[in-house]
């Protein structure tokens, strides 16, 4: 029988939060419902073991930053950086989220079911069996993708065409793939186009299904659906910039 | 001190002082009494030093009156001795500040005349308010203890505590604002020795809204009092421990919890923690404290006879002043010798 | 030919009368300046660094080196840098990167202040005889205290201290990730961190498991590529430091190449094996002095409030207001690096050019954190060219509660200066990744050495501050009064609140 902890969060402030989650957790619980949400920030930091959290409301930002292992679902949007240098686990939202989501992530997921502000994704980095992916429902903002290292960052255009510009602008690893056609000029220097492969559409396809899966869509038309696959034009960005003294 | 409240008049201790002339250059010496100004004991006593009362005097009076009352104000009598060249014209003032102008203020009347007592020192337009507490007076100049006492007639003043002090001045000879004791509202100080953390706590006395204004490092102990006593409410015998702390060596050595609060008060008060030399003795209405550096480089000898305590850089001065005396115990370094008057 | 060659460097000769041809010499060298031919040993001067390997090594005081063997025409504007700066611009249109600390020359502040000592009016104090307490807490501190006597006459603290670094020395030994220098040398200067008392910061490249029996002596240090950080990685760290900004290159990010990313370097910080770690140049959650409060905050909740959390800056002009806005964060401690701080590799530009000496930008953060009010509330800890113990007393008491050194760790492990780090041949074992080069670098040995410097400064900064009749460092601490400047102008002097010798 699964462990089901209640906590009501009207007005509660984070670390008094964070701390009844962390002894929800240690008590054993198996999922939190957190009601009455209201910007409180650092929701799950630095939080381990594979407990669910349920989110009513709208949590503040860097949600789930740290965090290695656990899964948040976030009933309402989300605030700035959500998934901020996470480790591993799983941030759901089922709305839309501010700038900078999943940051520096290393390893784990984070859905978006709507859209997502600027920089989404930058700088998420991947190592060994560490492999940070972020999927977007809905459009993304510019700078998608900076200074990308490493994962996979998929936005899908739920809502309608992708508006991002500039995007990719210092990738150096890792990739964005945006459903549907990518104009040129809404990718910034140093990062390329390239045909996605069958081999890359059978790898998408289970990440496709999973989101789908998490809210409720039919993973069917999204599948065998057309992607522009956008990857470093070189893994070193900064050679030919430098000379020694 | 008298811990009754039972007055002596300056006669006793202008005797106890000039035992001290050895330790003296005859270039300042002053003394403090508590008690001396009954009839207007709800006043604050201003004591000011004007280079020139005609040129002078009127600021004063107008940034007195913009701020309350001046009840009665006066020349403080003084009688021309041989060797002492009056400098400045001490004038006393006996004022009542308005606390509606200060509503924000928990003590609007002590924070008010406080900043007065900075402003006008600060300004430096030939006045020097050198002692602004209740029913207390400082008097003291440029010369040998007992020139001092004589200029001011001292033997006409009744007291219940009295401090008093004999200058060396390395830094600034001669000027009577150097003279000690110094005295902010109800504190009075006299030290003997050299602050060589002066600059540490001068820097940080005046981050929190005190000023310096006369050139020397005594000035800082009656800042520090004022802030640690009166503003963040310590106990006077933690407001010393605070300025002259155990060493890490012994608060280690200590029970947890006393650990622990000697920890919490050497980080927080680490820019008041004097150093160097000093034998010191504060006062206010109510309390009498002596203390010396925390490596006892400084003498200090302190004296007990009925309701009487006394303090002393040397046993003589004491029994000059109390030929009975019944105990004289020399305290330890850091540890400070508290009297209370009986309430 | 447009350019041609240039003068070489430097100029290596073998004493043949001396050689006894042991080739160490050649073993030692890396950079391939010596080579056999026949009975002789043979040189190429123009692969020298100066590194004097060679020279430590030879046996017979064989090998000698000359500085600038030939002349440019003399010229006071256009210097021999200037000039080779511009052929190496001209043939490549690069930016040109160097090595270590700021090579202009720029006056030394510290070398126009002098100290204090008693004489007659207080006594000097002798170490030996008397304590002279070192101990310096970093952490936030509080305003008042509020200590109650409770009727049985026990003192009650009502107000709790939150967690402070509890130093036996203010020298602590600043951040050098590993990558940018070996295991080896990460491993001595924690060692001697651990020996000595204080503690050493891991820089940004990630906590080795090899210093794990260290790591409450360690700094963990959260820098804009958030390389090796993860809660674990927080955890462990006896501090947490976000590095903003750094003094040799003030604005810019970082970038370690892919070569020195070899497997132990991309284990530790969480990256592919040979892919080039690029730190970004703001941290993307810190576009504002708010969002470092929230990164201070974040940090510090992930870890429940436990750890002392640092926030390093580059000084450059604003600094005070800067740092006084970090003041108010729940951050613990404000960590200023001036414009001589070191560097494995920073654009030439930027190295020499960008920000201000750490004398001033101390001077001038304490001054306004007491104008605010809130000094004492938070820790200061200062660094960027500090070579000696009257470097640390002189930014004591120019405000500053502790000084990180870097460079001079470094020499003190062997370390010529010689400015090449960026090639990861270090001859030293230090700045180099060559597994046959870390091995040179005895972790015993240099351990040693590094803690023999500390405790030497240690003892020179007691006896400095027995001889002010100072018996405690807190009272040395923005103590200006106890300094003098000596032919600084007035304006500089005004800043830093001394007076000039003789007044």
């Amino acid at each position: 029988m699964a462990k089901q902890v209640a906590i009501d969060g009207k007005g509660v402030h984070y670390t008094p939060l964070n701390q009844q989650i962390r002894k929800a957790v240690a008590d054993g619980a198996d999922e939190i419902v957190i009601s009455n949400i209201l910007g409180q920030r650092f929701i799950g930091d630095g939080l381990r073991g594979n407990v669910t959290i349920q989110l009513y409301g709208v949590p503040g930002g860097d949600l789930a930053m740290f965090m290695s292992g656990p899964t948040i679902i976030v009933h309402g949007n989300a605030e700035h950086a959500p998934g901020n240098t996470m480790d591993a686990g799983k941030v759901v939202i089922h709305g839309n989220a501010g700038d900078a989501v999943a940051h520096s992530m290393r390893g784990g997921k984070v859905f978006v079911r709507g859209d997502i502000g600027y920089r989404g994704g930058i700088h998420m980095k991947q190592y060994e069996d560490h492999y940070p992916i972020l999927v977007v429902g809905g459009t993304a903002q510019a700078y998608l993708g900076e200074s990308l290292a490493g994962g996979l960052l998929l936005v899908l255009g739920l809502n309608g065409p992708v508006q991002a510009r500039e995007i990719g602008s210092g990738i150096h690893g890792g990739e964005i793939i945006i459903r549907g056609d990518v104009d040129d000029a809404c990718l910034a220097t140093g990062a390329t186009k390239v045909p996605l492969t069958e081999e890359d559409r059978m790898r998408i396809a289970p990440v496709i299904r999973e989101f789908a899966d998490d809210f409720g869509l039919d993973p069917e038309p999204l599948t065998g659906a057309k992607y522009t696959r956008i990857v470093p034009a070189s893994a070193r960005p900064f050679v030919g910039k430098y000379t020694w003294e | 001190m008298d811990r009754k409240r039972r007055t002596m008049d300056g006669s006793g201790i202008r005797q106890a002082l000039s035992m001290m002339n050895e330790r003296g250059s005859g270039e300042g010496a002053g003394y403090v009494a508590y008690g001396v100004y009954p009839d207007y004991r709800d006043c604050y006593a201003l004591h000011v030093f004007f280079d020139n009362v005609r040129e002078n005097k009127d600021v004063v009076d107008a940034t007195l009156e913009q701020w309350g009352t001046i009840e009665h104000d006066e020349a403080i009598p003084t009688y021309d001795q041989p060797n002492l060249r009056a400098v400045h014209t001490p004038w006393r003032y006996f004022f009542k500040p308005d606390p509606s102008l200060a509503p924000a203020s928990t003590s609007p009347e002590d924070d008010i005349v406080s900043a007065l007592v900075m402003r006008v020192n600060t300004a430096r337009r030939g006045a020097l308010i050198f002692s602004s507490g209740k029913n207390v007076g400082v008097f003291k100049a440029g010369g040998w203890p007992e020139e001092v006492a004589d200029f001011y007639r001292i033997e006409d003043y009744e007291g219940y505590t009295w401090l008093a002090h004999n200058r060396y001045p390395t830094n600034t000879p001669g000027w009577w604002g150097g003279a000690h004791p110094f005295n902010l509202l109800g504190w009075s100080v006299v030290h003997n020795g050299e602050i060589t953390s002066y600059g540490t706590n001068r820097r940080y006395i005046e981050s929190l809204g005190y000023t310096c204004t006369m050139y020397t490092d005594t000035e800082v102990v009656a800042y520090l009092i004022d802030l640690l006593v009166r503003r963040h409410g310590l106990d006077l015998d933690l407001a010393v421990r605070a300025l002259a702390p155990p060493f890490w060596e012994e608060i280690d050595r200590m029970p947890e919890a006393e650990r622990e609060w000697n920890r919490a008060l050497r980080l927080t008060y680490a820019p008041a923690m004097m150093n160097g030399p000093f034998a010191i003795v504060a006062a206010d209405a109510d309390t009498m404290v002596g203390f010396t550096d925390r490596s006892k480089l400084r003498p200090m000898v302190v004296g007990e006879c009925a309701d009487r305590l006394y303090i002393s850089s040397e046993e003589a001065a004491i029994r000059a002043m109390e030929p009975k005396v019944e105990s004289i115990t020399m305290p330890a370094a850091g540890e400070p010798v508290i009297g209370r008057v009986a309430p | 030919m447009t350019i041609g060659s240039l003068p070489s460097r430097y100029r290596i000769s073998i004493d043949p009368v001396r050689c006894m041809e042991c080739e160490r010499c050649i073993e030692n060298c890396p950079y391939g300046v010596f080579r056999r031919d026949g009975d002789r040993i043979l040189v190429n001067s123009r692969n020298c660094t100066a590194c004097h390997r060679c020279i430590a090594c030879c046996p017979r005081d064989a090998i000698s080196l000359e500085e600038h063997p030939c002349d440019y025409r003399s010229h006071p504007i256009w210097t021999r840098e200037a000039r080779e700066a511009i052929y190496n611009q001209a043939r490549t249109g690069r930016i040109i990167l160097a090595g270590m600390g700021n090579a202009l020359d720029y006056p030394v502040i510290f070398d126009r202040l002098v100290l204090d000592a008693c004489q007659v009016t207080n006594p000097s104090l002798d170490p030996l005889r008397e304590p002279i307490e070192l101990r310096t807490h970093i952490g936030k501190k509080l305003a008042k205290l509020d200590l109650r006597r409770r009727e049985n006459g026990d003192i009650e603290l009502r107000t709790a201290l939150t967690p402070n670094l509890r130093v036996e020395t203010p020298i602590m030994i600043g951040h050098m990730s590993y990558g940018a220098i070996s295991l080896n040398a990460q491993m001595a200067m924690a060692r001697a961190a651990k020996e000595t008392g204080t503690f050493m910061g891991t820089g940004e490249g990630g906590l080795h498991s090899a210093l794990y029996p260290y790591q409450d002596r360690m700094i963990v240090q959260v820098a804009s590529g958030r390389f090796g950080v993860n809660i674990d990685y927080l955890e462990r760290g006896a501090a947490i430091e976000i590095k903003i900004g750094q003094g040799a290159k003030p604005g810019i990010g970082g970038h370690l190449p892919g070569e020195k990313v070899c497997e132990e370097v991309s284990r530790t910080r969480m990256i592919p094996l040979g892919s080039d770690a690029i730190s970004p140049a703001p941290h993307h959650d810190i576009y504002s002095i708010e969002d470092l409060a929230q990164l201070v905050r974040a940090l510090k909740e992930a870890t429940e409030w436990k750890k002392p959390v640092f926030v390093k800056i580059a000084a450059v002009h604003n600094v005070a207001a800067i740092a006084a806005g970090i003041a108010r964060s729940p951050a613990d401690a404000v960590v200023i690096d001036g414009f001589r701080g070191g560097t494995g590799a920073a654009p030439r530009v930027f190295r020499d050019h960008v920000g201000i000496p750490i004398e001033a930008a101390v001077a001038s953060v304490d001054k306004k954190l007491r104008d605010q009010g809130i000094r004492n509330e938070v820790s200061v800890i200062a660094s960027g060219g500090i070579r000696g113990s009257a470097d640390v007393a002189k930014t004591i008491a120019l405000g500053a509660d502790a000084v990180y050194i870097g460079t001079a760790a470094l020499v003190a492990m062997g370390c010529r200066v010689c400015g090449n780090c960026y090639r990861g041949l270090c001859p030293w074992g230090i700045a180099t990744q060559r597994p046959d080069l870390v091995q040179r670098l005895n972790p015993d040995a240099a351990s040693e050495q590094v803690a023999n410097l500390i405790r030497a400064w240690t003892l020179e900064l007691a006896e400095l501050l027995g001889a002010a009749g100072i018996n405690s460092i807190e009272s040395l601490r923005g103590n200006r009064d106890r300094l003098r400047g000596y032919m600084l102008d007035e304006s500089l002097m005004q800043v830093l609140d001394v007076r000039q010798v003789g007044a």
